[in-house]
Formats: C-alpha cells, structure tokens, sequence
C-alpha cells in the first residue's frame, strides 16, 4: 500500500508522488497538488477530516476521502 | 457620453480585488440585485483623468478558466463572449504577492485570451514581514505585461494602477506560452476544424464540460468535431497545468526572492486555537452569542427610538394637516406606518452585516467553514453551509447566494432548501413584538425571559434546518460528483473601508429591495382597510348609535371605527379565513397579518400597526404599536394575545415560508419553479401543524 495523504501526521511534511486519480477536482491540481511538490498537515478537524495542508504554498482544506486519493513519499526530517 | 474604457478587475479569492474595486470606485458603485439581474455584478465608474472614465467590474473569484461553480461560470462566460458589453477592454488581474505562483496560472490563462491584461501585486506592505523581493522589470519582461505594484491598506500604486488602465492600448497581447503543445496533434485538428476561431478559446470552452458542464456552446457547434472523453480531457488539463507550473516556476525563480528567515507570521499561533479541536467550537459559540447579544441587546435601542419616532410623526401629521381628509389619513395611517417598519430593520441588519463581513474580512469564516465540514456533512449539508446559514440569521436571499461556491450540488441544493428556516432579521420584528407581550419579565443567570425566548426561536430555526437538511439528505437521490476544497486565508485585520461599504450596500439593498413591497402594500392594505362594500360599512356610525345607544365621544368614536373594519373589504378578507386560523389561536385581524405576510413576513407588524390605527382612535398612551395590539381583546373580552396564542404565533412565523423574494431567488438559483413549490407548501404546512398543536396544548 502506497501512502496518501490522509496518512500524514499533524506537522509531517511530504512529497507528492501521484495526483493523477480521476476524482481529483481540477481545482486541486490547479492549486499546485502536482507531482514533486511538497505537502505538509498543519491541522486536522475530528476524526481526521477534513485536513488543512499547506500545498505548494498554499493553504487549504481538503476531505479526507480526497486526501486518500493523493499518493506521497513522506519526508524525514 | 464620453467612451469609458471597461475594465474587469479578476483574480483568485480574497487576492484584494474588492479592494481594489473599492480604491478606484469609492462610492461610485452600485450592485447589480435581486430580482433579475446577477448578484455578483458589481460596478463601478472610476476617473481617469480630464473626460476619460473607466467602467470597472468586480468579478467574483477563480482560481482558473476553468470552472468548478457559478460563480467561477460567470467570469468565463465574459471572458469568452467578445459580444458582451461588458467584455473587457483591458483584464486587471489582482494577485496576492505572497501567492505569486498560483496566481499567476490565472494570469497565464487570460493571456492566453488575448486580452489586454494589466498585472496588479497587491498586498505590497506584507512583502518585508514575507522576506519577500520582486524584481519588477525582469516580470513585466518575460510576462509580456505591465505591473502594478499595490497596497490598498496603505492606499499606495493605485494612481500608477489608473496610468496603465489609461493606457491600455500599449499593453501587449502576446500570450504568454504556447498551450498546443500539451497535445500538438489535437490542437492541429480543432484548427483545422474551426480555422476561424482563437486556437486557445477553442480549448477552454470545450474542455469545460468535463468540471462543470454549464458552457453554452451555442456559437460553436462541436457536433461534427470529434472530441476526447472527459477523462482524456482531464489528463490534457492536468498536462496544461503542470506546463503553466513549470513556466511560472522559471520565472520566478529569476524575479523573485523569498528570505524565509525574515518571514514571521501568526498564522500558525491563531490556528492553533481558532482551529483546535474543543477551543475553536468554544470560540465560535461565543462569536454567535456575541452577535446575537447585538442584535437583540444593542440593536433595540436604536429601533425603539425609530418606532416611537415614526408614531410621533404620524400624529404630529395628523394635527398639524386636520383638514386633508383622506389624504392626511392615507399618509399618516398607511405611508408613513409602511416606512416605518421598514426603516426599523436598520440596526438589526446593519449590525449583522457589520459582524458577518468582519469574520470573512479577517478569514476567520474559513476556518469555521474548517470546522464544521465534518458535523454539517452528518446532515448532508457541507462546511460551506455554515455562510449561508448564519447570513441567513440576516437575510435569506443573500445567504442563498452566498451558497453558490459549494461545489457539490446536492449539498447546495439542501443548502437553499433549509436556509429559509434560519431566523432572519424580517422575522424579528414580528418576534420582538409578540415576545414582548406574552413573554413576562424577569431574569435567569442574569439574562432576560424575553431574550432567552429569542435565542430559543433562532436555535429553533438552526434545528429545524439541519433537521429537514437530514431528512432531505435521505431523500433527495444525485450522482454528481462531490468534492470539496477551501482556501484558508491569513488572517488579516479587517480594512475599515470594507467593511463599511459592505453594511452600507447591503442595508441599502435590503431597505430598497424590500421597502418596495412593504410599502405597496401598506398603501394597498390602508385602501383595503378604509373602505368598504355596503351599507354595513357605509351606515356605521348611525348603526353602531343605533346597537350602543349609552356610547359617547371617544368611546363611540372606537366602537364605529371598529365596526368599520370589521366590515370593510380586509375585514370580510379576515372574517372568510378566520374559521382555518382559529384553532392556532388567531383571530381574524391577524388572520389578514399573515396573508398579508406571505409577501413579506415584516409586513405583519406594519399590517397590524396599519389595521389597529384604523381600528381605533388616537389617544396618548395608546400610540405605539404594541401598546394597541396588548389592548386588543376578543369579542368575549378575553385577551387576543395570550401565551398560548402568542407561542403559537411565533412557532407559525418560525416555520413558514412568507417571503415573494426568496421564493423568486430559488427559482432563479435552482432554474426550476419545483423547488421553490416545495419550500412554499412543505415550510407552510409544517408551520400550521405546529402552530396548532402549540395553541391547543397551552390553552
Ligand atoms: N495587508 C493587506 N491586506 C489587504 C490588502 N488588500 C486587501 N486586503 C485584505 O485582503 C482580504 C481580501 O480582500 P477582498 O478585497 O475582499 O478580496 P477579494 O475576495 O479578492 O474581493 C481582506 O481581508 C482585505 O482587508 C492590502 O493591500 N494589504
Ligand atoms: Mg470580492
């Protein structure tokens, strides 16, 4: 099993690996969730979702069952 | 009139385009409202210099030409229809300088168009907190474009903003990347297959229908291109965005540098509270006290001084003009009544405008938005919902335009259902007034019966919606798509200006949109009420000497005025209904406020007030509306506003769905007249039910 982001731990950064799924929103790639760029969770709400991440320099909120569709290598630091 | 140089002012969300807007138009403005025209139409004319104008529209946000809402539809639309007449002369894209990089994959795109486009970096004084340098020059270069470098907090770049819309005709309209290479063999194709039209055009509208699907196509006819699948589209979007990404990256990586060590921020430190797990709900549960503590607590204040002040001029007319007859009475009994109750809204939505547009402001709303997602989604509505229902609290019809950036449909069309059950400020009146007579005085844990009666009804009306929201979330079947995706803002303090403009538009809408209808129909009322078919009413005076012949002065003169209303034409309206409304306790004078109140629910206080001055003559103590209607007793002397009839009345007002206004938004919002059928009937029908079941429980 490959990790998504739904995996991510609050304050755990991210390589974003694949973001070619179909149910991906436009909107999404269009905010810079493209492959190599990073991700990092700054908050969660309960239960995980929906996830506040900074993308690419952006900051947004996504749901979880999205989140679980975007593949990463998570960066050690 | 001189030609003006139309302007469209574009960029991402909440980059300052309002800002703008506001810098260059001041109160030159005005928004385009309900009913007819579209909301988001907000123009302005700005000078330029001696004789030249600009025309400047504030489009609502897109993050691309790409549209996933109808509100990013709208911005498209324009850009690509060259008939419009709004159809810009020159695109001014705001973008935000410490998102450079996605803002300017909008800025690409537009190029793309061909249209003139200035480039405005707005937010110039967070660039030293950021650590952030721009290399201005070597931009404007490898963009084709000119530059304006703005701060609207500190009011800095906009007379150099004006120089360049001034001269757009310098600007250049190369694009600035060639798209057709993502796919060359397609691009070559749709060339081959309408030689005529814009390569990039073509593009955009056809790959459309794979996000959005509301694209007119009419001009074009794709019926003999073969396309791609949606999916294949999808991909070559993607592709085109990655490429768009990989220009922009190389060239900011020349123009511009970021000292990481120098940016300093509190985003991270306010987010760990706004958005904690228990402190966030606790916080915002105070922020929602807190408005409803203005509205109830600081607001009466104003609005008692506009309700004694317009019972003291309708007498004063009155005195002062004794010999106008029918025209005194006219005005003083239904114009000036009619006014107001409208002009006794002010404060109440003044005030709730003032604290919703200072949450959006600060970018706080997002984080509620955050919040709630997860709770609203049991519910089958969205985070997002959470806007629309608390501006609802305001007014029903801008809450149920603010519901258009919810992405799902099922989600929003739930959204626009519900939202009417939310208490909105046309309700208040009819609640002030009916709390303040049945509700008694006192205090509980320091607040008032009279005030916890009220947050009661608008906890009420948040239940009521999220409990219909829940059940029409089972019902309602859709296969769309759903997804969801909010930008987080920093956090900002709120610019006065803003603000400012904000309550003033949308108290002015709100006062001209509705006083219309109120004020139609508090003439109308006043005619209705003044006269009569008949002998009945006719003969009033001799007849009543005639059943009360111990009657004198003052007395007699009530008991005749009376009698007339009884039988004028809205008396024999309120007399045909009173046998369905009886059972909640009504009788039939407020039988006519809530016919009356299917036009508008602020009508019923109006309406009362209109039919108990009628009703009755002019004495000192008898002047304002709720001392008249606390006097009103039934025909066996008991009185007509009791807890039980009051309790009953106001679950009725809850519930029902009396607004022409909102009705007519639905149907605009959901295109169809099946919705707004269902709120009207469903909303009416529950109204009655628990009306009744109230009235007979407390009697
Ligand atoms: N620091 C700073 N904030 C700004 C500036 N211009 C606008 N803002 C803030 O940015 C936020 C969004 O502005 P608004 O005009 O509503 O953006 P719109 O969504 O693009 O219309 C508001 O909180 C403004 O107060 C600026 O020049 N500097
Ligand atoms: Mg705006």
């Amino acid at each position: 099993m490959r990790l998504t982001i739904a995996d991510l731990k609050k304050g755990e950064r991210a390589t974003i690996v694949d973001s070619s799924s179909e149910d991906i929103p436009l909107k999404l790639l269009e905010m810079g969730c493209l492959p190599g760029n990073v991700v990092e969770l700054l908050q969660v709400a309960p239960f995980h979702d929906p996830m506040y991440l900074n993308i690419n320099d952006s900051y947004l909120a996504i749901r979880k069952e999205t989140a679980a569709l975007i593949l990463i290598d998570i960066i050690n630091e | 009139m001189s030609k003006q140089i139309n302007v469209a002012l574009i960029g991402n969300p909440n980059t300052g385009k309002t800002s703008v807007f506001n810098a260059l138009t001041g109160l030159n403005q005005k928004v385009g409202n309900y009913p007819g025209i579209t909301v988001d139409k907000k123009e302005g004319i700005c000078k330029l210099s001696r004789g030249v104008k600009a025309h400047i529209l504030d489009l609502p946000g897109t993050y691309s030409l790409n549209a996933s809402s109808l509100d990013e539809n709208v911005v498209i639309e324009l850009l690509l229809n060259k008939n419009d007449k709004d159809y810009p002369d020159v695109a001014v894209i705001v973008s935000d300088v410490e998102n450079l990089k996605r803002n300017l994959l909008l800025f690409t795109q537009i190029k793309d168009l061909k249209i003139p486009t200035i480039l405005v970096i707005n937010m110039a004084d967070r660039m030293s907190r950021k650590g952030i340098s721009l290399d201005i020059e070597l931009l404007e270069d490898k963009l084709n474009t000119k530059i304006a470098l703005v701060s609207t907090r500190k009011n800095e770049g906009i007379p150099n903003l004006k120089a360049l819309i001034e001269n757009y005709k310098t600007l250049s309209t190369e694009p600035c990347l060639d798209t057709s290479t993502i796919d060359a063999e397609y691009f070559d194709s749709l060339k081959q297959a309408f030689p005529n039209q814009d390569l990039y055009k073509l593009w955009v509208v056809i790959s459309q229908d794979a996000n959005f699907g509301k694209m007119d196509r009419n001009e074009l006819d794709f019926s003999k291109f073969k396309t791609k699948s949606k999916s294949e589209l999808k991909r070559l979007q993607q592709k085109e965005t990655i490429k768009r990404y990989q220009f922009i990256n190389g060239i900011l990586k020349e123009g511009q540098t970021i000292d990481v060590t120098k940016a300093t921020g509190l985003r991270a430190q306010f987010d760990r509270i706004l958005t904690h797990k228990i402190w966030g709900y606790v916080i915002f549960f105070v922020i929602l006290l807190t408005i409803f503590q203005a509205i109830y607590d600081w607001a009466t204040v104003p609005m008692d001084f506009i309700d004694s002040s317009f019972a003291s001029l309708a007498e004063w007319i009155k005195i002062t003009f004794p010999g106008g007859g029918k025209l005194t009475d006219l005005i003083a009994e239904g114009v000036i009544a009619g006014i107001g109750g409208i002009v006794i809204f002010i404060p109440q939505i003044a005030f709730l405008f003032l604290f919703i547009s200072v949450l959006e402001e600060s970018g706080y709303m997002s984080r509620v938005v955050f919040l709630m997602d997860r709770v609203m989604r049991r519910f089958g509505l969205s985070g997002k919902s959470v806007v629309p229902l608390i501006s609802g609290t305001a007014c029903a019809i801008p809450a149920i335009m603010a519901t258009r950036n919810i992405e799902n449909w099922k989600e929003r069309l739930i959204t626009i259902l519900v939202t009417p059950f939310t208490t909105c400020s046309a309700r208040l009146p009819v609640y002030l007034i009916i709390i303040a007579l049945v509700i008694p005085e006192g205090r509980f844990l320091g607040l008032s019966y009279q005030a916890l009666a009220l947050m009661l009804l608008y906890l009420l009306g948040f239940g009521m919606a999220v409990l219909s929201a829940y059940v029409l979330d089972k019902i309602l079947k859709t296969n769309r798509k759903t997804f969801f995706v909010i930008e987080m803002p920093s956090y900002k303090v709120p610019l006065f200006k803003n603000v400012a403009l904000t309550v003033l538009e949308k108290t002015k809408t709100f006062v001209f949109e509705a006083g219309k209808i109120i004020l139609a129909i508090s003439i109308v009322l006043w005619v209705l009420a003044s006269y009569g078919p008949g002998k009945e009413f006719n003969n009033a005076p001799a007849i009543v000497e005639d059943m009360y012949p111990e009657l004198q002065g003052e007395q007699l003169e009530n008991k005749v005025a009376a009698y007339k209303l009884e039988h004028s034409f809205i008396g024999i309206v309120g007399k045909a209904i009173e046998p369905a409304i009886r059972p909640l306790g009504y009788d039939w004078k407020i039988g006519i406020g809530i016919v009356t109140s299917f036009a508008a629910r602020e009508v019923f206080v109006g309406t009362l007030a209109t039919i108990y001055s009628v009703g009755s003559a002019l004495d000192d103590d008898d002047k304002t509306i709720k001392n008249r209607m606390a006097n009103e007793v039934h025909d066996n002397g008991k009185k007509v506003f009791t807890l039980a009839s009051g309790i009953s009345l106001l679950l009725f007002y809850a519930f029902a769905m009396q607004c022409m206004s909102t009705l007519a938004i639905v149907k605009r919002e959901t295109n169809s007249w099946k919705w707004p059928m269902i709120q009207l009937f469903g909303m009416s029908l529950i109204a009655y039910i628990v009306a009744l079941i109230a009235f007979q429980i407390l009697n």
